[in-house]
Protein backbone atom coordinates (compact mmCIF):
# COMPACT_ATOMS: atom_id res chain seq x y z
CA UNK A 1 0.00 0.00 0.00
CA UNK A 2 1.26 3.43 -0.81
CA UNK A 3 2.17 5.76 2.01
CA UNK A 4 0.35 8.74 0.65
CA UNK A 5 -1.97 7.81 -2.15
CA UNK A 6 -4.70 5.28 -2.47
CA UNK A 7 -2.90 3.11 -4.96
CA UNK A 8 -2.27 -0.53 -4.41
CA UNK A 9 1.00 -2.33 -4.24
CA UNK A 10 2.85 -2.78 -7.47
CA UNK A 11 0.44 -0.56 -9.29
CA UNK A 12 2.71 2.26 -10.39
CA UNK A 13 5.17 1.76 -13.20
CA UNK A 14 7.99 4.09 -14.12
CA UNK A 15 9.26 3.75 -17.67
CA UNK A 16 12.06 5.50 -19.47
CA UNK A 17 10.95 5.95 -23.04
CA UNK A 18 13.24 4.52 -25.67
CA UNK A 19 14.93 2.30 -23.13
CA UNK A 20 14.30 -1.22 -21.99
CA UNK A 21 14.91 -0.38 -18.38
CA UNK A 22 11.63 -0.46 -16.63
CA UNK A 23 11.30 -0.14 -12.94
CA UNK A 24 9.78 -3.37 -11.74
CA UNK A 25 7.13 -2.28 -9.37
CA UNK A 26 5.97 0.56 -7.28
CA UNK A 27 7.92 1.94 -4.36
CA UNK A 28 8.93 -1.34 -2.69
CA UNK A 29 5.90 -0.90 -0.56
CA UNK A 30 6.57 -3.98 1.47
CA UNK A 31 9.19 -2.18 3.48
CA UNK A 32 7.22 0.89 4.31
CA UNK A 33 6.01 -0.14 7.67
CA UNK A 34 8.45 -2.76 8.74
CA UNK A 35 9.77 -2.72 12.26
CA UNK A 36 13.30 -2.12 11.24
CA UNK A 37 14.08 0.09 14.20
CA UNK A 38 14.36 -0.33 17.90
CA UNK A 39 11.47 0.87 19.90
CA UNK A 40 12.50 3.19 22.68
CA UNK A 41 10.35 2.17 25.61
CA UNK A 42 9.93 4.69 28.30
CA UNK A 43 8.22 2.52 30.84
CA UNK A 44 7.75 3.89 34.29
CA UNK A 45 8.50 0.48 35.73
CA UNK A 46 10.29 0.32 39.04
CA UNK A 47 12.74 -2.30 37.81
CA UNK A 48 15.48 -1.77 35.31
CA UNK A 49 15.41 -3.70 32.08
CA UNK A 50 19.07 -4.46 32.01
CA UNK A 51 18.63 -8.13 31.21
CA UNK A 52 16.19 -10.53 29.67
CA UNK A 53 13.63 -11.71 32.12
CA UNK A 54 10.24 -13.24 32.31
CA UNK A 55 7.58 -12.75 34.88
CA UNK A 56 4.16 -14.10 35.67
CA UNK A 57 1.11 -12.09 36.48
CA UNK A 58 -1.42 -13.02 39.10
CA UNK A 59 -3.74 -14.25 36.39
CA UNK A 60 -1.16 -16.70 35.22
CA UNK A 61 -0.17 -14.90 32.05
CA UNK A 62 3.51 -14.71 31.46
CA UNK A 63 5.43 -12.30 29.40
CA UNK A 64 9.03 -11.66 28.72
CA UNK A 65 10.98 -8.46 28.79
CA UNK A 66 14.06 -8.31 26.66
CA UNK A 67 16.99 -6.29 27.77
CA UNK A 68 16.96 -3.02 25.91
CA UNK A 69 19.19 -0.05 25.79
CA UNK A 70 17.94 3.39 24.86
CA UNK A 71 18.35 3.69 21.12
CA UNK A 72 18.79 6.83 19.10
CA UNK A 73 15.51 8.15 17.86
CA UNK A 74 14.89 6.90 14.39
CA UNK A 75 13.82 9.34 11.79
CA UNK A 76 11.09 7.59 9.90
CA UNK A 77 8.33 7.70 12.40
CA UNK A 78 8.05 9.71 15.56
CA UNK A 79 9.14 8.00 18.72
CA UNK A 80 6.02 7.48 20.72
CA UNK A 81 5.96 8.52 24.31
CA UNK A 82 4.37 5.76 26.29
CA UNK A 83 2.28 7.13 29.06
CA UNK A 84 1.71 3.98 31.06
CA UNK A 85 -0.41 4.53 34.11
CA UNK A 86 1.89 5.46 36.96
CA UNK A 87 3.02 2.62 39.17
CA UNK A 88 1.42 0.06 36.86
CA UNK A 89 1.51 -2.89 39.23
CA UNK A 90 2.86 -5.91 37.42
CA UNK A 91 1.90 -8.25 40.24
CA UNK A 92 -1.75 -7.31 40.33
CA UNK A 93 -4.45 -8.46 38.04
CA UNK A 94 -6.09 -5.38 36.63
CA UNK A 95 -9.83 -5.72 36.73
CA UNK A 96 -11.70 -4.96 33.53
CA UNK A 97 -10.12 -3.41 30.48
CA UNK A 98 -7.05 -1.39 31.23
CA UNK A 99 -5.85 1.00 28.60
CA UNK A 100 -3.29 3.67 28.13
CA UNK A 101 -2.82 6.51 25.73
CA UNK A 102 0.17 6.90 23.47
CA UNK A 103 0.96 10.36 22.14
CA UNK A 104 2.05 10.08 18.53
CA UNK A 105 1.97 13.55 16.96
CA UNK A 106 2.66 11.86 13.65
CA UNK A 107 2.13 14.19 10.71
CA UNK A 108 0.68 12.06 7.96
CA UNK A 109 2.45 13.74 5.09
CA UNK A 110 5.82 13.75 6.85
CA UNK A 111 7.25 10.89 4.87
CA UNK A 112 6.33 12.39 1.52
CA UNK A 113 7.68 15.72 2.74
CA UNK A 114 11.00 14.18 3.76
CA UNK A 115 11.34 12.47 0.37
CA UNK A 116 10.42 15.72 -1.37
CA UNK A 117 13.14 17.59 0.50
CA UNK A 118 15.59 14.90 -0.52
CA UNK A 119 14.61 15.28 -4.17
CA UNK A 120 14.90 19.05 -3.82
CA UNK A 121 18.42 18.75 -2.47
CA UNK A 122 19.40 16.28 -5.18
CA UNK A 123 18.10 18.63 -7.87
CA UNK A 124 19.64 21.73 -6.32
CA UNK A 125 23.00 19.99 -6.06
CA UNK A 126 22.94 19.57 -9.83
CA UNK A 127 21.51 22.98 -10.60
CA UNK A 128 18.45 21.34 -12.16
CA UNK A 129 15.33 23.50 -12.17
CA UNK A 130 12.32 21.29 -11.51
CA UNK A 131 8.85 22.59 -12.12
CA UNK A 132 5.70 20.76 -11.12
CA UNK A 133 3.23 21.34 -13.93
CA UNK A 134 -0.38 20.81 -12.88
CA UNK A 135 -3.77 21.31 -14.44
CA UNK A 136 -7.07 19.62 -15.07
CA UNK A 137 -7.00 17.02 -17.84
CA UNK A 138 -6.96 18.61 -21.26
CA UNK A 139 -5.77 22.08 -20.26
CA UNK A 140 -2.84 21.73 -22.65
CA UNK A 141 0.11 20.66 -20.51
CA UNK A 142 1.66 18.33 -23.08
CA UNK A 143 0.96 20.59 -26.04
CA UNK A 144 2.61 23.51 -24.29
CA UNK A 145 5.57 21.32 -23.37
CA UNK A 146 6.01 20.20 -26.97
CA UNK A 147 6.09 23.84 -28.02
CA UNK A 148 8.59 24.73 -25.25
CA UNK A 149 10.90 21.88 -26.25
CA UNK A 150 10.79 23.05 -29.86
CA UNK A 151 11.28 26.75 -29.04
CA UNK A 152 14.06 26.29 -26.49
CA UNK A 153 16.00 23.75 -28.53
CA UNK A 154 19.69 24.57 -28.41
CA UNK A 155 19.21 26.91 -25.44
CA UNK A 156 18.00 24.71 -22.62
CA UNK A 157 18.12 20.98 -22.10
CA UNK A 158 14.67 19.81 -21.10
CA UNK A 159 13.65 16.46 -19.68
CA UNK A 160 10.17 15.47 -18.65
CA UNK A 161 8.51 13.20 -16.13
CA UNK A 162 5.04 12.37 -17.40
CA UNK A 163 2.41 11.37 -14.89
CA UNK A 164 -0.76 9.67 -16.07
CA UNK A 165 -2.93 6.90 -14.74
CA UNK A 166 -2.34 4.85 -17.87
CA UNK A 167 -0.60 4.78 -21.26
CA UNK A 168 2.75 6.17 -22.35
CA UNK A 169 1.15 8.45 -24.94
CA UNK A 170 2.40 11.67 -23.42
CA UNK A 171 5.96 10.46 -22.91
CA UNK A 172 5.98 9.32 -26.53
CA UNK A 173 4.86 12.79 -27.62
CA UNK A 174 7.63 14.38 -25.56
CA UNK A 175 10.20 11.99 -26.99
CA UNK A 176 9.00 12.81 -30.50
CA UNK A 177 9.36 16.51 -29.69
CA UNK A 178 13.01 15.87 -28.87
CA UNK A 179 13.32 15.61 -25.09
CA UNK A 180 14.07 12.72 -22.75
CA UNK A 181 10.98 11.45 -20.98
CA UNK A 182 10.00 9.04 -18.27
CA UNK A 183 6.40 7.91 -18.02
CA UNK A 184 4.99 7.28 -14.58
CA UNK A 185 1.70 5.39 -14.67
CA UNK A 186 -0.02 5.67 -11.35
CA UNK A 187 -2.71 3.05 -11.97
CA UNK A 188 -5.60 4.33 -9.90
CA UNK A 189 -3.44 6.97 -8.20
CA UNK A 190 -4.68 10.50 -8.67
CA UNK A 191 -1.37 12.36 -8.28
CA UNK A 192 2.39 11.94 -8.32
CA UNK A 193 4.21 11.74 -5.01
CA UNK A 194 7.79 12.41 -4.02
CA UNK A 195 8.76 8.75 -4.13
CA UNK A 196 7.53 8.38 -7.71
CA UNK A 197 9.62 11.39 -8.70
CA UNK A 198 12.67 9.93 -6.97
CA UNK A 199 12.24 6.75 -8.97
CA UNK A 200 11.74 8.66 -12.19
CA UNK A 201 14.91 10.68 -11.53
CA UNK A 202 16.88 7.48 -11.20
CA UNK A 203 15.99 6.60 -14.76
CA UNK A 204 15.99 10.08 -16.23
CA UNK A 205 19.21 11.44 -14.68
CA UNK A 206 18.60 15.03 -15.81
CA UNK A 207 21.73 16.90 -16.87
CA UNK A 208 23.24 19.55 -14.60
CA UNK A 209 21.77 23.01 -15.21
CA UNK A 210 18.86 21.61 -17.19
CA UNK A 211 15.12 22.09 -16.90
CA UNK A 212 13.07 19.21 -15.53
CA UNK A 213 9.34 19.43 -16.08
CA UNK A 214 7.16 17.15 -14.02
CA UNK A 215 3.82 16.85 -15.74
CA UNK A 216 1.54 15.79 -12.94
CA UNK A 217 -1.59 13.69 -13.34
CA UNK A 218 -4.35 15.86 -14.79
CA UNK A 219 -6.32 16.78 -11.70
CA UNK A 220 -7.00 20.12 -10.01
CA UNK A 221 -7.36 18.61 -6.55
CA UNK A 222 -4.90 16.03 -5.24
CA UNK A 223 -1.60 17.06 -6.89
CA UNK A 224 -1.78 20.35 -4.97
CA UNK A 225 -1.34 18.50 -1.67
CA UNK A 226 1.83 16.55 -2.42
CA UNK A 227 5.20 18.24 -2.55
CA UNK A 228 7.51 16.47 -5.00
CA UNK A 229 10.66 18.47 -4.35
CA UNK A 230 10.12 20.94 -7.15
CA UNK A 231 11.43 24.51 -7.13
CA UNK A 232 8.27 25.97 -8.60
CA UNK A 233 4.66 25.01 -9.07
CA UNK A 234 3.10 25.98 -12.34
CA UNK A 235 -0.61 25.64 -12.97
CA UNK A 236 -1.99 25.63 -16.50
CA UNK A 237 -5.53 26.83 -16.72
CA UNK A 238 -7.13 27.05 -20.13
CA UNK A 239 -9.42 29.92 -20.99
CA UNK A 240 -12.18 27.44 -21.82
CA UNK A 241 -12.41 26.28 -18.21
CA UNK A 242 -14.45 29.19 -16.85
CA UNK A 243 -13.60 32.26 -14.82
CA UNK A 244 -14.50 30.84 -11.43
CA UNK A 245 -12.27 27.76 -11.37
CA UNK A 246 -9.63 29.38 -9.14
CA UNK A 247 -12.33 30.00 -6.55
CA UNK A 248 -13.69 26.47 -6.92
CA UNK A 249 -10.27 24.81 -6.59
CA UNK A 250 -8.43 27.19 -4.29
CA UNK A 251 -5.90 24.67 -2.94
CA UNK A 252 -4.35 24.25 -6.36
CA UNK A 253 -4.10 27.97 -7.05
CA UNK A 254 -3.10 29.01 -3.54
CA UNK A 255 0.09 26.93 -3.63
CA UNK A 256 1.16 27.80 -7.17
CA UNK A 257 3.93 30.17 -8.19
CA UNK A 258 2.97 30.63 -11.82
CA UNK A 259 -0.32 30.50 -13.68
CA UNK A 260 -0.26 29.93 -17.42
CA UNK A 261 -3.59 30.91 -18.97
CA UNK A 262 -3.52 28.65 -21.99
CA UNK A 263 -5.38 28.45 -25.30
CA UNK A 264 -5.70 32.24 -25.60
CA UNK A 265 -6.01 31.74 -29.37
CA UNK A 266 -9.56 30.54 -28.65
CA UNK A 267 -10.61 33.79 -26.96
CA UNK A 268 -12.34 35.24 -30.06
CA UNK A 269 -14.68 32.25 -30.02
CA UNK A 270 -15.50 32.32 -26.32
CA UNK A 271 -17.62 34.43 -24.04
CA UNK A 272 -15.05 34.46 -21.29
CA UNK A 273 -13.83 37.42 -19.27
CA UNK A 274 -10.05 37.04 -19.14
CA UNK A 275 -9.66 39.93 -16.68
CA UNK A 276 -12.16 38.36 -14.28
CA UNK A 277 -10.35 35.03 -14.60
CA UNK A 278 -7.11 36.71 -13.56
CA UNK A 279 -8.77 38.64 -10.73
CA UNK A 280 -10.19 35.40 -9.35
CA UNK A 281 -6.80 33.71 -9.51
CA UNK A 282 -5.18 36.65 -7.73
CA UNK A 283 -7.92 36.68 -5.10
CA UNK A 284 -6.85 33.16 -4.17
CA UNK A 285 -3.15 33.84 -4.52
CA UNK A 286 -1.99 37.44 -4.86
CA UNK A 287 1.60 36.27 -5.39
CA UNK A 288 0.79 34.40 -8.62
CA UNK A 289 2.73 35.32 -11.73
CA UNK A 290 0.25 35.08 -14.60
CA UNK A 291 1.18 34.55 -18.23
CA UNK A 292 -1.57 34.29 -20.87
CA UNK A 293 -0.16 32.02 -23.57
CA UNK A 294 -1.09 30.15 -26.71
CA UNK A 295 0.94 27.10 -27.63
CA UNK A 296 -0.79 27.21 -31.02
CA UNK A 297 0.13 30.76 -32.08
CA UNK A 298 3.04 31.28 -29.71
CA UNK A 299 1.48 34.42 -28.22
CA UNK A 300 2.77 35.25 -24.77
CA UNK A 301 5.37 32.51 -24.70
CA UNK A 302 8.34 34.87 -24.67
CA UNK A 303 7.31 36.23 -21.27
CA UNK A 304 6.98 32.68 -19.94
CA UNK A 305 10.38 31.74 -21.35
CA UNK A 306 11.83 34.84 -19.71
CA UNK A 307 10.53 33.63 -16.36
CA UNK A 308 11.96 30.17 -17.01
CA UNK A 309 15.40 31.56 -17.93
CA UNK A 310 15.52 33.68 -14.79
CA UNK A 311 14.51 30.70 -12.66
CA UNK A 312 17.11 28.50 -14.37
CA UNK A 313 19.82 31.06 -13.72
CA UNK A 314 18.77 31.34 -10.08
CA UNK A 315 18.79 27.58 -9.66
CA UNK A 316 22.18 27.21 -11.32
CA UNK A 317 23.50 29.77 -8.84
CA UNK A 318 27.12 30.85 -8.61
CA UNK A 319 29.58 28.32 -9.98
CA UNK A 320 30.70 25.87 -7.33
CA UNK A 321 33.73 23.58 -7.39
CA UNK A 322 32.88 20.07 -8.56
CA UNK A 323 32.32 17.50 -5.90
CA UNK A 324 34.97 14.88 -5.35
CA UNK A 325 32.33 12.24 -5.96
CA UNK A 326 29.22 12.47 -8.00
CA UNK A 327 27.62 10.43 -5.30
CA UNK A 328 26.73 11.75 -1.91
CA UNK A 329 25.99 9.41 0.95
CA UNK A 330 22.33 8.65 1.30
CA UNK A 331 20.90 9.91 4.57
CA UNK A 332 20.18 7.19 7.04
CA UNK A 333 16.74 5.89 6.37
CA UNK A 334 14.85 3.68 8.72
CA UNK A 335 12.96 2.22 5.81
CA UNK A 336 13.87 1.22 2.34
CA UNK A 337 16.34 3.35 0.49
CA UNK A 338 14.52 5.81 -1.66
CA UNK A 339 15.32 8.79 -3.76
CA UNK A 340 17.39 9.13 -6.83
CA UNK A 341 20.40 6.93 -7.43
CA UNK A 342 23.17 9.12 -6.13
CA UNK B 1 -9.99 9.85 -3.04
CA UNK B 2 -6.69 10.60 -1.39
CA UNK B 3 -8.44 10.23 1.96
CA UNK B 4 -8.44 6.45 1.46
CA UNK B 5 -4.66 6.40 1.13
CA UNK B 6 -4.25 8.68 4.12
CA UNK B 7 -6.56 6.53 6.22
CA UNK B 8 -4.60 3.41 5.29
CA UNK B 9 -1.51 5.30 6.33
CA UNK B 10 -3.09 6.12 9.69
CA UNK B 11 -3.94 2.46 10.25
CA UNK B 12 -0.43 1.34 9.27
CA UNK B 13 1.29 3.80 11.61
CA UNK B 14 -1.02 2.92 14.49
CA UNK B 15 -0.50 -0.83 13.99
CA UNK B 16 3.24 -0.27 14.01
CA UNK B 17 3.12 1.72 17.22
CA UNK B 18 0.63 -0.56 18.97
CA UNK B 19 3.06 -3.50 18.96
CA UNK B 20 0.30 -6.07 18.83
CA UNK B 21 -1.88 -4.52 21.49
CA UNK B 22 -5.51 -3.91 20.73
CA UNK B 23 -6.23 -0.32 19.77
CA UNK B 24 -9.29 1.22 21.36
CA UNK B 25 -9.15 4.79 20.08
CA UNK B 26 -7.28 6.84 17.52
CA UNK B 27 -7.33 10.62 17.66
CA UNK B 28 -6.52 12.63 14.55
CA UNK B 29 -6.11 16.32 14.03
CA UNK B 30 -7.48 17.45 10.68
CA UNK B 31 -7.27 21.11 9.72
CA UNK B 32 -9.99 22.72 7.65
CA UNK B 33 -7.35 23.94 5.18
CA UNK B 34 -5.44 20.66 4.98
CA UNK B 35 -7.16 19.64 1.77
CA UNK B 36 -8.40 16.45 3.43
CA UNK B 37 -12.00 15.88 4.43
CA UNK B 38 -12.55 14.64 7.96
CA UNK B 39 -15.83 13.03 6.88
CA UNK B 40 -14.13 11.08 4.12
CA UNK B 41 -11.41 9.84 6.50
CA UNK B 42 -14.09 8.74 8.96
CA UNK B 43 -15.90 6.97 6.13
CA UNK B 44 -12.78 5.02 5.18
CA UNK B 45 -11.65 4.29 8.74
CA UNK B 46 -13.88 1.32 9.58
CA UNK B 47 -13.11 -0.37 6.28
CA UNK B 48 -9.37 0.11 6.70
CA UNK B 49 -9.45 -1.20 10.29
CA UNK B 50 -11.21 -4.44 9.45
CA UNK B 51 -9.18 -7.49 10.36
CA UNK B 52 -6.45 -5.48 12.10
CA UNK B 53 -5.58 -4.61 15.71
CA UNK B 54 -7.74 -1.54 15.17
CA UNK B 55 -10.96 -3.39 14.44
CA UNK B 56 -13.73 -1.77 16.46
CA UNK B 57 -11.56 1.19 17.47
CA UNK B 58 -13.16 4.59 17.88
CA UNK B 59 -12.00 7.37 15.60
CA UNK B 60 -11.90 10.78 17.16
CA UNK B 61 -11.21 13.71 14.86
CA UNK B 62 -10.16 17.05 16.27
CA UNK B 63 -11.34 19.69 13.86
CA UNK B 64 -8.84 22.54 13.54
CA UNK B 65 -10.38 25.73 12.11
CA UNK B 66 -8.47 27.71 9.53
CA UNK B 67 -6.91 30.92 10.73
CA UNK B 68 -4.84 33.45 8.85
CA UNK B 69 -2.40 36.12 9.84
CA UNK B 70 -2.13 39.32 7.85
CA UNK B 71 1.40 40.66 7.58
CA UNK B 72 0.04 44.11 6.74
CA UNK B 73 -2.55 44.80 9.44
CA UNK B 74 -1.99 42.01 11.93
CA UNK B 75 -5.53 40.69 11.66
CA UNK B 76 -6.04 36.99 12.38
CA UNK B 77 -9.24 36.20 10.48
CA UNK B 78 -10.95 32.85 10.35
CA UNK B 79 -10.26 31.24 6.97
CA UNK B 80 -12.61 28.75 5.37
CA UNK B 81 -10.67 28.68 2.10
CA UNK B 82 -6.96 29.15 1.45
CA UNK B 83 -7.32 32.64 0.01
CA UNK B 84 -4.47 35.12 0.06
CA UNK B 85 -6.16 38.50 0.48
CA UNK B 86 -6.84 39.87 3.96
CA UNK B 87 -10.60 40.33 4.44
CA UNK B 88 -9.92 43.19 6.89
CA UNK B 89 -7.45 45.45 5.06
CA UNK B 90 -7.60 43.82 1.59
CA UNK B 91 -3.81 43.58 1.42
CA UNK B 92 -2.46 40.54 -0.44
CA UNK B 93 -0.55 39.58 2.69
CA UNK B 94 -2.61 36.89 4.32
CA UNK B 95 -0.75 33.74 5.34
CA UNK B 96 -2.25 30.59 6.78
CA UNK B 97 -1.44 30.39 10.48
CA UNK B 98 -3.53 27.35 11.40
CA UNK B 99 -5.72 24.78 9.74
CA UNK B 100 -3.28 22.79 7.61
CA UNK B 101 -2.79 20.13 10.29
CA UNK B 102 -3.07 16.49 9.30
CA UNK B 103 -1.71 14.22 11.98
CA UNK B 104 -2.30 11.37 14.38
CA UNK B 105 -2.46 13.06 17.73
CA UNK B 106 -2.62 10.01 19.97
CA UNK B 107 -3.94 6.49 20.32
CA UNK B 108 -5.33 4.49 23.19
CA UNK B 109 -4.32 0.86 23.44
CA UNK B 110 -5.35 -1.91 25.76
CA UNK B 111 -2.67 -2.38 28.37
CA UNK B 112 -1.11 -5.76 28.87
CA UNK B 113 -2.75 -7.58 31.75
Amino acid sequence: MCVTCGCGEGETTVTLLGDVREAAAHHDHGHDHDHDHDHDHQHGHAHAHGHDHEHTHADGTTHAHAAHEPTPAHTQTPTPTHTHPPAHPHDLQVPGRDSHTIALEAALLDKNQALAERNRGWLAGRGVLAINLMSSPGAGKTTLLERCIHDLQGQTTISVVEGDQATAHDAQRIRAAGAAAVQVNTGTGCHLDADMLARALQLLQPAGGSLLVIENVGNLVCPALFDLGEQARVVIFSVTEGEDKPLKYPHMFSRADVLLLSKTDLLPHLRVDLALMQRNALAVNPRLKIFPVSAYTGDGLDAWYGWLRAALAAQAGPPTPPLAHAATPAPRSAGRPAGPAL
Amino acid sequence: MHELGITRNVVAIVIEQAHGQKVLRVTLEVGRLSGFMAEAIAFCFDVCCRGTALEGATLQIIDVPGRGLCAACGAAPVMTQPLGRCPVCQAPSLRIAAGTELKIKEMEVESCV
